[in-house]
């Protein structure tokens, strides 16, 4: 900054001023082309911190707000504040509405407000243009109005010197202002195009020159309050004293522009362009939800004091938007009101930068470049280079832009209409909200309502406010104003419809913005919106939530060779080789040339349109792919793959539930039968044993008797005794295996007639009292259940008895061996329960019990060979009933059920069951 | 397709966040109400408005607004996603990789 000039005069020199000016301009050029440098070089990392990103918001405070706002507040009092407050409103609120916006604006390289919304709405250009144009028409008298502070503020200092005549030409020093200013956004604006339009200089330019506004205008106001005034107590007196009844808080007006501020701090396009745009980090946004506010309160502190004091002091007629420096020059502080002019030279040359390139990034992608593209389409002519083009088109529009803005000031003479264009251009942009709104929240918004919203709300905002804000006769003449449209009372553009009590501006955002909503909503609900637009529009809503696999690419039937060159023109060379490289690295592939999936598109779509806006990326790789765009049927098809795959994995998870449960059948039938194989094998060894063993008897005890002659008769009886004995053991253990192998295949003869079951346990008993005859088994029984007439095989069942009473007596493990019987009927089934109190059975070897050549002991106690309870169980199946083992009953507890009465087709069929059985 | 099933009850922390977003989210309106106050003061009876009283009511609202708002950032940041984790190193935003500052945002 240059110092301030040490010189007591009333004014400064001309030459001087523009010196300071040139040297400030010189000193941004230096700051923002060092930011470039750094950002190139990758460090600084503080270029992109959430300080300079709070920083860079402030191109809100432009200089209508800066000299503007004590104007406004000597006008009209408190209302002023309404400017600031809506924007601290959405800040502190940035959870809901700006935190999605720059989410979505960043996923999506997003380069401007029209974009975002072409973008949503099915990339459509169409809607790209019509915001454009709008944003245009409110930006151009925008920028004309800065033009004119920074004019004015040039002419109040160089009011008596010599050089009056130069510096009273507002014209030529607007000229001489609007073309440094495209310099300067056209150096640091359109260095290079594939930045994702962020352009660090430009920001940290911005930065430097929010901290000299606000700087100014605390100076200014520390200056009025504790120098000229005596402090805050005094200024609040002095405010009292110099209200005005027009200082009333209108409410209608208050909480309109309150609502209006706040809508416009969302689409004015510079504030999308610093907010959304330049976004790197949602943390960023975290710090400005409160820093961005505070910056506000601080600007907006002093403006009333500031106010009061010029209105006190200031001789009458003189023009409160100028207080901010007449005040300082009246009072002879000529390095403060030095100060406070670059302050305001700041917040104009700020806001004039980045609106323009706002403008014009608009201008070039949804205009000029895609009627070219159609141009060259309609030729059949190749593309060409198009950095070249779209860079030299936005500088182009640059200059454009600041061209128009200058025409205006020229053609409108800075009259003081000029005043209320900052307002006026909010209720413009302000008809951005419904489609954008709607962009962020709703599903169902079109593009045909979008479209519709939008170009209603322009119309009626140039019709109501606009082009009446010229005066009568200028563009709208008088008997329109007075008469309305076409002579209709109710088409007067100050109150259609007869509503004569809002003012001009409430008035037309009210039917603006309600008609415009209207013409949206009805335009979502009737039309029916188009594949990408129903992808887009899910993409932007559940940003969040991260959605499925919907895209706005599938089966491309283009080559990556065709693709390479078109992504090259807007790329350029190394730089799009490099991104064809890395995503075919990323397939897994080598070389240049990934394979055109639909991911492939996705991603290449996503780094054009950077570059050059959503729809006229997406307008170039249809021209070069076809028109393999995806299709309602493509969405359905998606939707319906997913469902099937969901019900696909249920029905694979039922599947694998069923696998592993028979997997543990095999798992336990593996085990039986390894067990098995081990009893086989224990038991051939045994078999052989057994029946070796009386066989070796008989063969010695024979050969003994073959030499007979020395032997008493009586000795001879005995041996043959004994061979009589063993064979008789032989033929029984004989018996038992083929009696098994009978019962086993079904070939046995049933014995059926009627017995008495107590019959059957009582001769059973007596039966096995030869069994361990020197035992004491207690039997206890009740006979009265006994008494049930059976239609059985009852030889065979008392076979069975037999045997579990004789292993009872042979196994039972007591000091005082007890055996209970008891007799239940159930379901036309008998039970009868042989409990001991024995050790019982282990529960390993419970499940192998029953079958064939098992032996809980080793001891070969009277003689068995392990078939017992094989033999028993395949008598009962025969039977018609089963026998089990009962866990848990104190003791060993076998349970032997048969039918009451049993018929022979049953009994024939249970072999059948068992071998059926053994097939599972 | 559906979207993801949301859970029903969560611990303390995210019980603690969601309350904090809740806030975040009441805030702008519980605000608005504040500076909308004057509206209901002022008589238009009175020649002169009250400017002096009303303007340092305004300015004291506004100052607990960023003091509120600072406080909360402080706790929703950790709520905000990492951004990008679930995203392919590429596409990247800018220079496809060649600019290491923009890798460490995506890193971040």
């Amino acid at each position: 900054m240059a110092g301030p000039t040490r010189r007591r005069s009333a004014t400064m020199s001309f030459n001087l001023l523009v010196l300071t000016c040139l040297g400030y301009v010189i000193l941004l050029f230096a700051v923002a082309s060092a930011a470039e440098r750094s950002a190139a070089e990758g460090r600084a990392r503080w270029l992109r911190s959430p300080v300079i990103y709070t920083l860079s918001l402030s191109v809100y405070c432009t200089a209508w707000t800066f000299y503007g706002a004590v104007g406004y507040a000597a006008r009209s009092g408190l209302e002023f504040m309404t400017i600031y407050l809506g924007p601290t409103l959405v800040f502190v609120g940035w959870w809901v509405i700006l935190r999605k916006l720059v989410r979505i604006g960043r996923e999506n390289r997003v380069t401007s407000i029209a974009d975002m919304i072409s973008a949503r709405y099915g990339k459509s250009n169409l809607l790209g243009i019509i915001v454009t144009l709008l944003c245009v028409s409110a930006g151009t008298p925008y920028i004309a109005l800065q033009l004119q502070s920074i004019a004015q503020s040039f002419t109040v200092f160089a009011a008596d010197t010599a050089s009056t005549s130069l510096a009273a030409d507002r014209n030529f020093i607007a000229f001489w202002v609007a073309a440094g200013l495209a310099l300067f956004t056209i150096a640091f604006g359109t260095r290079n195009l594939d930045v994702n339009e962020q352009h660090p200089g430009v920001v940290m330019a911005i930065a430097v020159e929010a901290v000299v506004k606000l700087l100014a205008l605390l100076a200014v106001g520390v200056f009025a309050v504790w120098i000229v005034a005596g402090g805050p107590g005094d200024i609040l007196a002095r405010i009292d004293a110099q209200a005005l009844p027009e200082w009333h808080i209108q409410p209608g007006r208050w909480t309109g522009l309150i609502l209006l501020s706040a809508i416009a701090i969302i689409c004015l396009p510079r504030m999308f362009q610093v907010t959304v745009v330049e976004n790197t980090d949602d943390q960023h946004l975290a710090t400005a939800s409160w820093a961005f506010p505070l910056y506000l309160f601080l600007m907006s502190l002093f403006v009333l004091p500031i106010a009061v004091v010029g209105l006190e002091i200031m001789p009458e007629g003189s023009n409160p938007d100028m207080f901010v420096l007449t005040l300082p020059l009246h009072l002879g502080q000529d390095g403060l009101a030095l100060l406070s002019f670059l302050g305001g030279f700041s917040a104009a040359t700020s806001m004039v930068i980045v609106a323009s390139l706002a403008l014009a990034t608009m201008v070039s992608n949804h205009i000029v470049v895609p009627l070219w593209l159609k141009a060259r389409a309609a030729q059949k002519r190749d593309t060409g280079d198009m950095r070249l083009l779209v860079l030299s088109v936005r500088r182009l529009s640059i200059a454009l832009v600041l061209g128009f803005g200058y025409i205006y000031y020229v053609i409108t003479g800075g009259s003081a209409a000029l005043a209320a264009i900052g307002l006026i251009a909010f209720v413009g942009v302000a008809q951005i909200m419904p489609p954008l709104l709607g962009a962020l929240f709703w599903r169902g918004a079109s593009r045909t309502g979008a479209a519709l919203g939008v170009t209603v709300g322009t119309v009626i905002w140039f019709y109501t406010l606009f082009l009446p804000s010229f005066g009568p006769d200028v563009i709208l003449s008088a008997r329109v104003m007075e008469e309305g449209l076409l002579g209709l009372a109710w088409l007067r553009p100050y109150s259609l419809y007869g509503l004569t009590t809002l003012d001009p501006l409430l008035h037309s955002l009210f039917w603006s913005l309600l008609l415009n909503a209207l013409a949206f909503c009805l335009g979502s609900f009737l039309s029916f919106p188009s594949p990408i637009e129903r992808v887009q529009g899910a993409l932007f809503v559940d940003i969040f939530d991260r959605p499925g696999p919907a895209r706005s690419w599938t089966r491309p039937a283009a080559e990556a060779e065709d693709l390479l060159p078109v992504t090259q023109r807007i790329l350029g060379q190394s730089e799009g080789q490099q991104f064809f490289r890395a995503q075919a690295e990323l397939q897994g592939k080598q070389g240049y040339l990934p394979d055109i999936t639909p991911e492939f598109l996705e991603a290449l779509e996503l780094k054009l349109s950077g570059s050059v806006g959503a729809a006229t990326a997406h307008a170039m790789l249809a021209q070069t792919v076809g028109t393999a765009v995806v299709s309602v049927e493509d969405l359905m098809a998606v939707a319906s793959e997913t469902a099937q795959i969901m019900e696909y994995s249920a029905q694979l998870e039922a599947k694998s539930e069923e696998l592993s449960r028979t997997a543990r059948k095999l798992r336990e039938a593996n085990e039986m039968l390894q067990k098995l194989s081990v009893q086989k094998d224990a038991f051939l060894s045994q078999i052989s044993h057994e029946l070796r063993t009386p066989m070796t008897s008989i063969r010695a005890f024979s050969e003994i008797l073959m030499d007979s002659e020395g032997m008493s008769a009586e000795e001879q009886h005995h041996f043959a005794q004994i061979i009589h004995d063993e064979s008789i053991r032989l033929t029984r253990l004989l018996d038992d295996l083929l009696d098994l192998s009978v019962l086993e295949h079904g070939q046995v003869q049933l014995n059926i007639g009627p017995a008495l079951l107590r019959d059957l346990i009582d001769k059973s008993i007596n039966a096995s009292n030869s069994v361990q005859a020197d035992r004491n088994f207690r039997i206890s029984r009740n006979r009265d259940p006994e008494k049930i007439e059976i239609v059985t095989d009852a030889g065979r069942l008392t076979q069975v008895f037999i045997n579990i009473l004789s292993n009872a007596r042979k196994y039972c493990v007591s000091d005082d061996p007890q055996m209970r019987i008891s007799v239940r009927q159930r379901d036309g089934m008998v039970e009868v329960d042989f409990t001991d109190n024995g050790t019982g059975i282990p529960r390993d070897k419970q499940a192998l019990i029953f079958e064939k050549f098992s032996r809980l002991t080793d001891s070969m106690q009277a003689g068995g060979a392990g078939l017992g309870l094989a033999i028993c169980r395949e008598i009962m199946l025969n039977l018609g009933g089963d026998i089990t083992y009962v866990p848990g009953q104190g003791g060993a507890c076998f349970r032997v059920s048969f039918p009451v009465e049993l018929k022979p087709c049953e009994a024939a069929q249970k072999p059948q069951h068992k071998d059926a059985e053994a097939a599972e | 397709m559906k979207p993801p099933r949301k859970v029903q009850f969560v611990a303390r922390e995210s019980y603690r966040m969601r309350r904090l977003m809740d806030a975040a989210r009441f805030l702008p309106i519980f605000g608005f109400v504040l500076v909308l106050l004057p509206l209901m003061r002022t008589s238009t009876d009175t020649e002169v408005p009250p400017t002096a009283v009303e303007s340092t009511y305004l300015f004291i609202v506004w100052f607990c607004l960023v003091l509120v708002a600072f406080v909360m950032s402080l706790g929703l940041r950790r709520a905000l996603d990492p951004p990008k984790q679930a995203q392919p190193p590429l596409p990247q935003r800018r220079n496809g990789g060649t600019d290491p500052e923009t890798q460490r945002d995506d890193v971040l």
